[in-house]
């Protein structure tokens, strides 16, 4: 299929794009390269400037300062309707005057192209409603309706499609198979997607690379896995899933791998892993990497010993416990129930161990809790 | 005696169901009695006066079912009839040129004047019609101040007047129904979602496109109510050609006023705003059906 709509081709490239509204700084200073043909999302939460940017980029918001290019085109002060860009809007925005297959033409019909029957009927075929063509979308579910935004977007195939929260007004159970379909979609047709959420989830099962945003600077950009293994931040580490931060002191980082005390036990934390500036570090484990056992078993690994169970909550796939600790924190452990061994009790002493490659440093001057009150999956 | 109290109680259920079910026709009573002595009995008592003739003396009618009072009516008063729905009609594009940029800017453009600019279109109801009207006399009138521009600036000749012209009746009449166009066209306009403006401007429509394909489209309920509360009310309205036209400029509504009140000439008036009513009816509907099959969400 040929690329209609125009010449710009290629990566879209941010360049100390800022946007400020009055005193408030909605996107500050952002650098950011998106490369053609990939699943891109920007992540955080709400306020945190991912909208703005995307507005900037579609041009509906003119950046205070800074670029916007695709390819070599500078596009920072065209206006929306010549760029090469379309939009999935959030709630949709589809033309309740108009029938979907006139929805679909719209743009087609804009730019003058002639085969818009055929792009059309190509379109609906993609997003299968053929069938809904001559309906109005008020008569159409919300899932139909998402489709058929991304069906008039996608059609004129641009050189980048934004989307802005688009599986937000779906139930979960939609959103899970819209997530499949996009992906699928943008597999398909090979334009660089640039998608807007405050769901990790969403995310990353879509996106080749995230990057995740926070009072209008990004935190930290990179492969789903890359950021859920390896945060560098305590927000990063916080809002993408759920993660325990311990204070620690790094004692001996001579080797591959450093030597961290904390409150008096030692553990092992991969270099690659330590963000750490000095020797003080918020040393991070995954509570689903965490093995807990009732006091006294053998373990090997980094070993935490002297917790006691002041929660357990049964959830079928696995146990979730918390366990608090001789310093007085509380840790999350997610144990799979998967070994026959009845689930442990309120109350009972344990030991916990995981693999020291699963252990993540971040450094010590940063809010632990950074990130969490963002993170709807945490309480 | 278990039973007895169930039957009791079934039977009691039953009786507030029944209370339940009239409350609507309660609520509706007042609304029913109004309209039927202030609607129902006027429009019988117009239908029957107007097949009536002169009996003894001046003002007594009796029921004669003549129906050639239409007939008579027409041709008495085809050109005064015509020139109601041509007045009006022009009256009505000039109010919806006028408002539909007033409307337009206050629903989209005035930020925190919205409040302020929307009572100032509804302010001149504070104020009588027949006043403003006058008013109206006063300033397109021999001492009024556009004149005395016009002829200083050697537009208008000493011969040249503003009052007494088809002008200055459809100017009356669009300056009186002006609110009536720009209110319901505010509502439309301002319930329009903005991203659907976004959204034409991202599909490549420029911001004439996006205007003519989107925004008048989705104002068209604001359009077709504001065009019939104007159209309706000026087609059948006196007051303008009265104070602002002269004896070339009568509508019909001057005619029927006339013949109730000059002439007593009840059966005639009466056939004359039958027939105003009717054909006020058709134009309506056909309008209404156009506009609402093609365009109305």
């Amino acid at each position: 299929m040929v690329d209609a709509s125009t010449s710009a081709h290629g990566d879209l490239t941010l360049t100390n794009l800022t946007k400020s509204f009055g005193e408030f700084v909605a996107v500050d200073d952002l650098d950011l390269v998106i490369p053609q043909g990939s699943f891109f999302a920007l992540l955080g939460p709400s306020g945190c400037g991912k909208t703005t940017t995307l507005r900037m980029v579609a041009g509906l918001e003119e950046p205070t300062s800074g670029k916007i290019s695709i390819g070599k085109t500078d596009i920072t002060f065209e206006k929306p309707y010549k760029r090469p860009v379309n939009t999935v809007f959030q709630n949709y925005a589809l033309f309740p005057h108009l029938s979907i297959y006139e929805n679909i033409a719209f743009g087609l019909r804009r730019r003058g192209v002639k085969d818009v029957d055929k792009q059309v009927q190509n379109a609906l075929e993609l997003v299968e409603l053929t069938h809904l063509a001559s309906r109005k979308p008020n008569q159409l579910s919300g899932g139909q309706q998402q489709r058929i935004a991304l069906a008039r977007a996608i059609v004129n195939r641009p050189a980048l499609l934004l989307l802005d929260e688009p599986l937000g007004a779906l139930d979960l159970k939609l959103r899970r198979a819209m997530q499949i379909e996009l992906k699928w979609i943008q597999t398909e047709v090979g334009i660089t997607f640039v998608h807007v959420t405050h769901d990790q989830e969403e995310a990353m099962t879509m996106a080749d690379t995230i990057a995740v945003m926070n009072e209008g600077k990004i935190e930290q950009m990179g492969s789903p896995a890359d950021l859920y293994d390896n945060p560098r931040t305590s927000f990063v580490a916080n809002f993408l899933g759920q993660s325990n931060l311990i204070k620690g002191s790094i004692v001996d980082s001579s080797g591959g791998s450093a030597v961290v005390d904390i409150f008096g036990t030692k553990v092992g934390l991969a270099q690659d892993r330590n963000h750490a500036h000095d020797s003080s570090v918020l040393l991070g484990i995954r509570p689903e990497k965490i093995r807990i056992q009732p006091a006294g078993t053998a373990m090997h690994g980094n070993i935490l010993e002297g917790g006691v169970i002041s929660d357990a909550s049964y959830i079928g796939v696995s146990t979730q416990y918390q366990v608090e600790m001789p310093w007085g924190q509380e840790l999350m452990v997610f144990e799979q129930n998967d070994d026959g061994t009845p689930p442990l009790a309120k109350g009972d002493a344990v030991v916990m161990s995981w693999e020291p490659i699963f252990t993540f440093g971040l450094a010590g001057d940063q809010d632990a809790t950074a990130g969490s009150e963002a993170n709807p999956d945490s309480e | 005696m278990s039973t007895a109290l169930l039957h009791t109680g079934t039977h009691e259920k039953k009786a507030v169901l029944k209370k339940k079910k009239l409350i609507p026709y309660w609520l509706l009573a007042p609304g029913i009695i109004w309209l039927i002595i202030f609607f129902l009995v006027p429009i019988y008592q117009l239908i029957s006066t107007s097949t009536q003739t002169q009996g003894f003396g001046i003002g007594t009618y009796v029921q004669t079912y003549r129906f050639s009072n239409f007939a008579d009516a027409i041709s008495s008063s085809r050109a005064q009839l015509f020139r109601s729905f041509e007045y009006a009609f022009l009256a009505t594009v000039f109010a919806l040129i006028i408002s539909y940029p007033l409307a337009y800017a206050v629903a989209f453009k005035s930020g925190r004047w919205k409040n302020t600019l929307l009572v100032l279109i509804v302010a001149p109801f504070f104020c009588s019609f027949l006043l403003r009207t006058v008013a109206w006399e006063q300033i397109l009138g021999e001492q009024g101040l556009v004149i005395k521009t016009l002829r200083f600036l050697h537009i208008f000749s000493a011969q040249d007047h503003l009052t007494a012209t088809p002008f200055a009746v459809v100017a009356g009449l669009t300056y009186n129904f002006l609110p009536f166009m720009t209110l319901p066209l505010y509502a439309s306009l301002e319930r329009i979602d903005i991203r659907m403006m976004e959204a034409s401007g991202d599909l490549y429509a420029n911001a004439i496109t996006t205007f003519r394909r989107v925004t008048v489209p989705l104002s068209m309920p604001g359009v077709v109510a504001g065009t019939l509360l104007t159209f309706i009310p000026a087609a059948g309205d006196y007051i303008n050609a009265e104070l602002l036209g002269n004896p070339g400029t009568k509508m019909i509504g001057n005619v029927i006023e006339a013949r109730y009140l000059a002439i007593v000439d009840y059966p005639g008036a009466a056939a004359l705003s039958l027939i105003l009513m009717v054909t006020i009816l058709i134009l309506v509907m056909a309008y209404v059906k156009r506009a609402g099959t093609e365009e109305l969400v």
